[in-house]
């Protein structure tokens, strides 16, 4: 079905429950009756394919000053699992009573956002069978992305949740559980397989999982809410810190965004060098991957191995920018600066020594009876789930679904590059760490060619709107000096509306929802984090099997907090 | 006078603190207590280039018991704070606190409703480490600051006020 098919056909039929919205961006938007919206989605999901649910949120509209109008939007966004078709819905509720019906039953990943959603904003979903708090900790008062929420009003917790709650929910789940003789077990957050900011409570018969109860939020640093309170060149540094493994990628995915609300459009000299350093993002980030998922499963000396490679392209990226994890390299726009002249010379030792440090790896790992014993067969989810969860990246190409944002909604021209998409079969823990493997050997193709193709020119957009004026004019004339001082007291404003655009990250599809009241503050910034989703398959995933699988699962997730909780 | 006359240049004689404090020093085994972006940065001080065991200190125990140098690395939220509290209360003294990076120290530019603003709100900490993220010489030149201190019979932080 092609993209105005679909559409069409969901207009045609269902077009008495939808308003179209007017977008200034151009962007598919239908605005929903809230009684509407359960029916609405239903059919979307089982008669027009829209299997994959990105993410559920909400706007607090109480400072846009539409009097008269519920305070709250809250936002749907869907795309069928294999093509861009994007759409998304919105619905109103009022303030007195903002509910909704739940849909967790038609998207596993809905579960999640919609605890999210009441936890961010205090909007109830009627039918959740587990409403409670996700991010923030249990003895929180009041939901903090409410624009009456003061940013810097701080609450304390003095007792960890004992998630006994969810447990007995769960146990009630087969009869015999009850009767058994079991114990429960925390693993987390301070666990060295959970990597510092993850806790699960698993009720264990032997070293069997019977039940799981994943907690997450440890790390949740308000992204969000610190996003609203400054310029939109003020969020840059925050986005480094959302997957601290690939700060770059993040950068991308964000200036993209903005610029694409801008309606201006790089540089192909800058997108260029956007795609090289988006892919040694990618190589950084399924190094750690890789490497700790090993580390976990006892092979210490393939961490060695990758993160002496890693510090090589630190060192090239350090000379670049100056900083070794969180660059803030990318600016709206262009870059901060052009690139200094040594780093084709670096990236291409690089492409040299990246090869073989990843076949000493594989090596090392690829016939050892251990550690295929270990990951084939383990952590299995299926295409379905996989889905339904909302699954997007390696994860999910590790199910044997070819999707991949760089292929199917190609950006900064990938569509030029030859390079394969690589999948996997069974979706375990061994097809997801063979993907991230292949991967990086895929990254060191486009790399090549990109290095190959760099064209000439300038950096930054011709715009007096978004780029600073060189440094020579700002001290020399009075029009580059307010410029500037224009510039960095207010910066870009967008046009009022809202708009998502989506790049494939490291861990999958990372989007951002950008909310504009055409102001030079953004009013509302939503990150589409891909291992959120990914992680609340975590549970059923593990439940059924050992606890050694369980962190032989996790690894291959590569859950990095900073994304997971924001 | 003293013990040199009777065993003369035989035997070295020291003090039995000198002794503990030069074997403390040596052989701090960190915990590494890491949350977010600076934990990848602690990989890289623990990983060949940097190779913290030149300091001794590469013995990473994440059971609280068998540490006795808390490094904490990486924004502690409100939530996260309940949990670091009892890790460190779980460790025996005597017990030395690193804070690694800006969040820990001071909580960085997340001043907002879930972040503490710094671990000293909660526990006790012997040295900061400036930095967002600080580099891996930063949290070596912090390791040899604090086994200076240990040689020179300084007491943790933690334990200043009992004594």
């Amino acid at each position: 079905m092609s993209t105005s098919d679909r559409i069409g056909r969901f207009l045609r039929e269902m077009g008495e429950a939808l308003e179209a919205e007017h977008n200034p961006y151009g962007e598919k938007s239908f605005r929903v009756a809230p009684e509407q919206i359960r029916p609405v989605l239903e059919k979307l999901r089982r008669d027009y394919g829209f299997d994959l649910l990105l993410d559920i949120t909400a706007i607090d509209k109480i400072e846009l000053g539409k009097a008269g109008e519920p305070r709250f939007d809250v936002i749907y966004n869907l795309r069928p699992h294999d093509t861009g078709d994007r759409i998304r819905l919105k619905t109103s509720v009022p303030e007195s009573d903002p509910a909704l019906p739940s849909v967790q039953d038609l998207w596993k990943t809905a579960n999640w956002c919609e605890r999210e959603t009441w936890d961010q904003y205090g909007i109830r979903f009627k039918g959740h069978p587990n409403l409670k708090r996700i991010l923030n900790h249990k003895d929180f008062v009041g939901h903090p992305l409410r624009k009456d929420y003061d940013i810097k009003k701080q609450q304390w917790l003095s007792e960890a949740d004992d998630l006994m709650d969810e447990m007995e929910k769960k146990r009630k789940r087969t009869s015999d559980a009850l009767s058994k003789e079991t114990l429960f077990v925390n693993l987390g957050p301070s666990h060295p397989a959970f990597h510092g900011a993850i806790r699960i409570l698993a009720e264990l018969d032997g070293e069997t999982i019977r039940n799981s109860v994943s907690e997450i939020g440890y790390l949740h640093r308000g992204f969000e809410k610190s996003a609203e309170k400054g310029t939109y060149t003020h969020v840059i540094p925050y986005t480094d810190r959302l997957n601290y493994l690939s700060s770059v990628s993040n950068n991308v995915a964000y200036c993209m965004q903005v610029e694409h609300m801008l309606d201006v459009e790089v540089p192909r000299r800058t997108q260029v060098i956007r795609v090289i350093l988006s892919e040694l993002a990618r190589i950084m980030d399924h190094m750690v991957c890789i490497g700790a998922a090993l580390v976990d499963l006892g092979a210490l000396t393939n961490f060695w191995f990758l993160f002496n490679e890693r510090e090589k392209i630190y060192d090239v990226i350090e000379a670049l920018c100056g900083a070794r994890l969180t660059h803030c390299y990318i600016r709206i726009g262009g870059l901060a600066h052009d690139l200094h002249d040594g780093f084709e010379a670096g990236v291409r030792a690089l492409l040299q020594s990246i090869p073989e440090t990843m076949t000493d790896v594989q090596n090392l790992v690829g016939r050892n009876r251990i550690f295929l014993d270990r990951v084939i067969g383990v952590g299995v989810i299926s295409k379905e789930d996989a889905i339904s969860y909302g699954f997007t990246g390696p994860c999910l190409r590790a199910c044997g679904i070819p999707h991949d944002l760089r292929k199917d909604e190609p950006y900064y021209g990938y569509e030029e590059y030859d390079w394969d998409v690589v999948i996997g079969e069974n979706g375990d823990t061994y097809d997801r760490l063979w993907v991230r493997f292949e991967e990086v050997n895929q990254s060191v193709r486009i790399i090549e060619q990109a290095l190959s193709s760099m064209p000439g020119g300038p950096v930054n957009v011709d715009d007096k709107r978004i780029t600073l004026p060189p440094k020579d004019a700002v001290h020399g004339n009075i029009e580059a000096l307010m410029n500037h001082f224009m510039l960095i007291m207010n910066g870009v404003a967008p046009p009022a509306g809202d708009s998502y655009r989506a790049v494939e990250a490291p861990n999958g599809e990372l989007g951002f929802l950008i909310v504009s009241d055409g102001s030079p503050k953004p009013y509302k910034i939503k990150v589409r984090p891909p291992c959120f989703m990914i992680f609340s398959a975590f549970d059923e995933m593990i439940e059924g099997g050992m606890v050694q699988d369980a962190i032989a699962t996790l690894g291959s997730l590569n859950v990095v907090a900073g994304e997971l909780d924001r | 006078m003293g013990l040199e006359e009777t065993v003369g240049q035989s035997a070295l004689t020291t003090k039995i603190d000198a002794v503990l404090n030069w074997g403390r020093k040596n052989s701090l085994w960190p915990l590494p207590f890491g949350t977010a972006c600076c934990a990848i940065e602690f990989m890289g001080v623990v990983a060949s280039p940097f190779d913290i065991s030149r300091f001794g200190a590469e013995v990473v125990r994440f059971s609280p018991r068998q540490s006795d140098l808390l490094m904490v690395a990486g924004t502690i939220t409100h939530k996260q704070a309940v949990i670091l509290k009892r890790i460190y209360h779980q460790m025996a003294e005597p017990k030395w606190v690193l804070a690694m990076g800006a969040c820990a120290s001071a909580g960085a530019f997340y001043d907002n409703y879930c972040t503490l603003q710094g671990i000293d709100q909660i526990i006790p900490v012997d040295v900061y480490i400036p930095g967002c993220p600080p580099r891996p010489e930063a949290v070596l030149h912090a390791v040899v600051e604090l086994q200076k201190r240990i040689q020179n019979g300084e007491k943790p932080k933690g334990m200043q006020g009992a004594a």
